[in-house]
């Protein structure tokens, strides 16, 4: 790992963003050649051992590199793309790779060059993804995989996939998975698209056939899948805490401006609502902020569940009023056109869209109702649910 | 146009560790001399505050002067620091009139001219605990400026007219009243230990009679003030007093915030350790899920409204630009989950949550009447409209 973590400062940050600029002129220099030069510099995510695009710095640190970076011009890695990358596999890959995945897989990851998606979910393992049923049989040096995926974002953009398969289904359903590296690339991968609500193709269903995954892709040992899918998990309801959000820089912003815009549209039980929305919005803003503080302080604590269940809720019901708010306009639509996106933006397009769009919120990522769950029994230490299948092996279990 | 952002990026949303010391110190004081079935007992003895437990709180550890400055005889720290005593002394219920002198009459005091003689020994006598002060409004105030007044004072400075609805009078020493005088706006000190004054029922002539009224929060009585000729000595005039009850309804309705974040963690815990002893249907109650959803929610609402509190009393901390803003969004934010957190509590106890025994409706009366205090949500969300340009429909 790193050996000069001590001697990371904030001016010591600044001195090598200015070096990084001045070998490469933000002005001449080509989009992926800087970020793989900043990357090379640690400067990626400062908090990532040195070698693998970091300092060994605090994480606290990283928001010093970004506003230079910001103030200078320079291009980013537009991580609203590449997120399940970046979020997801990342750190699961710095958790769980060896030394030769980590320096083949990190780099071209956090520039953008290659995607990454996340072979989860299936048809029959949604919630209860232990339950999965992707099998994963060895031959020899070679793991040989056969099963269905589906809800697979950017499947149809993606280099890499996460893939989790079961390895062993005479062992109870938590204990017979293991984590893999799927080429997206291999001939038995089949992705087709899934039509959203929204009219666009966000997400795919993805078909595996005969696919040959070589052992060298295995993440963790035989058997531990589940124990390395906690890590991109957590990872994943983590991600959001990130950078310091402006007051109204999420959904309430849009619909704030339509109504400073529109004086013409206001009615005084609209005028009521918002403002109840505005409070919240600023309130659970104000967690995030806190919650970042707490993180930069080396004090992470369970609020980052709180996070996701908060912005769910809240940019279903601001872009529900906002479109209510439109009126005749809101019985409009932007495009139903079949598009296949490349980045996902819940705030972008039209109050129809965002409104269709934030219906997924409380979906992807685990569901609210499950987060509920974890919040219930994690933080709050209430009693589980019985659970009447989690000792019976897994090819047992009724379906 | 867009809202200013301002300084509310900066503020220390977090607990320093000397605040974190004393709120181990309160809460040690709080759960060895005020737990709930004291708080119930000391409500019936309807005597306005506990003076034991007061004096160990405000002048044993000091709280009653923390917003005061050194040199004026307090603790020279800041709303940071009174927002964490509030946070207690909410989980407990307590009834001590740390709000109402501590906060309330202590800001609008220093909102007047501290240079001044009788000003600053006020001052001393509220910060050191000597005098217990209270600021003669309506609990119901909402912030934004001050309230016309509905007492008089004549050339030689006696007052007349009445104020309802007040909180920490009884038991108070001195009265800090708004009034009109001859040359308009003015602040008014009041003894109650004058001659002529009264803490019960009689009317008496030449002084201010106060009367106690039955409150719905058992905890924080309210009374309504007779002033008939009452002996009074201006502390400010129209150029400061207007200013200095402005900032004191500010403060306190900011800092409320923090008391019903500490109501709602109490009503919260309790009802979580409730659920989980708690058995029917051969399981404990907080293993079904209508139930465990019900409080994962209660604990999101805290989350928000702990980080918000913390945002009021910062920027009251620092005195700055946003502290209209973040008093607003608090109280309308931390009022709500207040009233809901002591509402549950009460509902996932079930009959025994109805009965007068259990502390349930203590921290419920304190929780509905803290969100009609220093105004309502509502009055609040009104509030923002205009402060963040969110405008009301005309007509
Ligand atoms: C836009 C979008 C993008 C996605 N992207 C990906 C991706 O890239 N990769 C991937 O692997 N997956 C992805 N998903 C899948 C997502 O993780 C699953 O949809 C989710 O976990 C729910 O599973 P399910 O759809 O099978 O619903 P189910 O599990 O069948 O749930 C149906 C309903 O039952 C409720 N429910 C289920 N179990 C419980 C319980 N124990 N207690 C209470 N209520 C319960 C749920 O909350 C829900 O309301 C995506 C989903 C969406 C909507």
């Amino acid at each position: 790992m790193s050996t000069d973590t001590e001697q990371v400062t904030a001016d010591g940050l600044r001195d090598r963003v200015r070096q990084l600029v001045a070998e490469h002129p933000v002005a001449t220099t080509a989009r992926l050649d800087f970020l793989r030069a900043r990357f090379d510099a640690g400067l990626a995510w400062v908090h990532y051992p040195v070698g693998l695009g970091g300092l060994g710095a605090p994480r606290s640190l990283q928001s010093v590199v970004d506003a230079e970076l910001g103030a200078a011009g320079a291009p980013d890695n537009d991580p609203r793309r590449i997120g399940i990358g970046l979020g997801m596999a990342a750190p699961t890959i710095l958790g769980f790779g060896t030394d030769e995945q980590r320096t083949r897989l990190l780099r071209p990851l956090w520039t953008g060059e290659e995607v990454w998606c996340q072979l989860f979910s299936e048809p029959g393992a949604g919630s209860d993804l232990a339950a999965l049923g992707t099998r994963a049989a060895r031959d020899g040096d070679t793991w040989v995989i056969d099963g269905q995926k589906v809800w697979t974002s950017s499947a149809h953009l993606a280099r890499w996939a996460i893939l989790i398969a079961r390895t062993d289904p005479d062992l109870p359903k938590h204990r017979g998975i293991s984590y893999f590296i799927c080429d997206m690339t291999d001939p038995g991968v089949e992705v087709r698209p899934l039509r959203q609500i929204t009219g666009e193709a966000e997400f795919n269903e993805v078909f595996l056939t005969g696919v040959r995954i070589p052992d060298s892709r295995r993440l963790g040992e035989v058997g531990e899948g589940w124990k390395v899918a906690q890590t991109t998990l957590m990872n994943e309801r983590v991600a959001i805490g990130g950078g310091r959000v402006p007051r109204e820089g999420g959904m309430i912003g849009r619909i704030a401006t339509v109504w400073r815009e529109r004086p013409e549209l206001r009615t005084h039980d609209l005028h009521q609502r918002l403002l109840g929305l505005w409070v919240e919005a600023e309130a659970a803003r104000l967690a995030g902020e806190r919650l970042r503080q707490q993180l930069a302080m080396g004090q992470p604590g369970p609020e980052g569940s709180a996070m996701k269940l908060a912005f769910a809720r809240l940019n279903q019901e601001i872009s529900g009023l906002e479109v209510e708010l439109l009126g005749e306009e809101g019985l409009l639509y932007d495009d139903w056109t079949l598009r296949r996106p490349e980045l996902v933006d819940f705030t972008g397009r039209e109050a129809g869209y965002r409104y269709l769009r934030a219906k997924g919120n409380s979906i992807e990522g685990g569901t609210s109702e499950v987060l509920l769950n974890i919040v219930a029994e994690r933080v709050l230490g209430l009693p589980s649910e019985p659970r009447t299948d989690k000792d019976l092996p897994w090819k047992d279990l009724p379906r | 146009m867009s809202t200013p952002d301002m300084l509310s990026s900066e503020a220390d949303l977090l607990y320093s560790e000397a605040e974190d010391d004393l709120r181990a110190a309160v809460r040690s004081l709080l759960a060895d001399r005020c737990p709930p079935s004291a708080v119930l007992a000391e409500a019936e003895r309807r005597r306005p505050y506990d003076p034991a437990l007061w004096r160990s709180l405000a002048v044993e550890m000091g709280t009653a002067g923390l917003l005061v400055p050194d040199k004026l005889g307090g603790q020279g720290a800041t709303a940071r620091e009174a927002a964490v005593v509030l946070e207690e002394l909410g989980r407990s219920v307590a009834p001590v009139p740390y709000l109402t002198s501590g906060v309330l009459a202590v800001s609008a005091l220093l909102g007047c001219d501290t240079d001044e003689e009788q000003v600053a020994r006020l001052l001393g006598a509220l910060a050191e605990g000597r005098a217990v002060g209270a600021l003669a409004l309506p609990l119901s105030t909402a912030p934004g400026g001050a309230p016309p007044a509905t007492v008089t004072a004549g050339a030689d400075g006696a007052l007349s007219g009445r104020i309802g609805g007040v909180a920490g009078a009884v038991g108070a020493d001195v009265l800090l009243v708004p009034a009109e005088g001859p040359d308009g706006y003015g602040l008014y000190a009041v003894d109650i230990d004058a001659p002529g004054i009264t803490g019960g029922g009689g009317g008496v002539t030449g002084g201010v009679t106060v009367e106690p009224l039955t409150s719905l929060d058992l905890t924080r009585p309210l009374a309504a003030l007779h002033f008939a000729q009452a002996p009074a000595r201006r502390l400010a005039g129209p150029d400061r007093a207007r200013a200095a009850v402005g900032r004191a309804l500010m403060a306190g309705a900011g800092l409320l915030a923090s008391e019903q974040l500490g109501l709602a963690e109490w009503c919260l815990a309790e009802t979580v350790r409730h659920t989980k002893e708690r058995h029917q249907f051969g399981r404990p109650i907080g293993s079904f899920q209508a139930l465990k959803h019900r409080m994962a929610r209660l604990w999101l609402g805290l989350v928000s409204a702990r980080a918000a509190a913390r945002h009021a009393a910062d920027a009251l901390a620092a005195d700055s630009l946003e502290v209209p803003i973040a008093v607003a969004v608090a109280q309308s934010y931390c009022a709500r989950v207040a009233v809901h957190a002591a509402e549950e509590c009460v509902q996932l106890h079930g009959g025994i949550g109805m009965t007068w025994e259990h502390p349930a409706h203590l921290y419920l009366k304190r929780a509905k009447s803290d969100e009609i205090a220093l105004g309502t949500p509502g009055r609040h969300r009104e509030a923002l409209a205009g402060l963040v340009d969110l405008p009301a429909p005309v007509g």
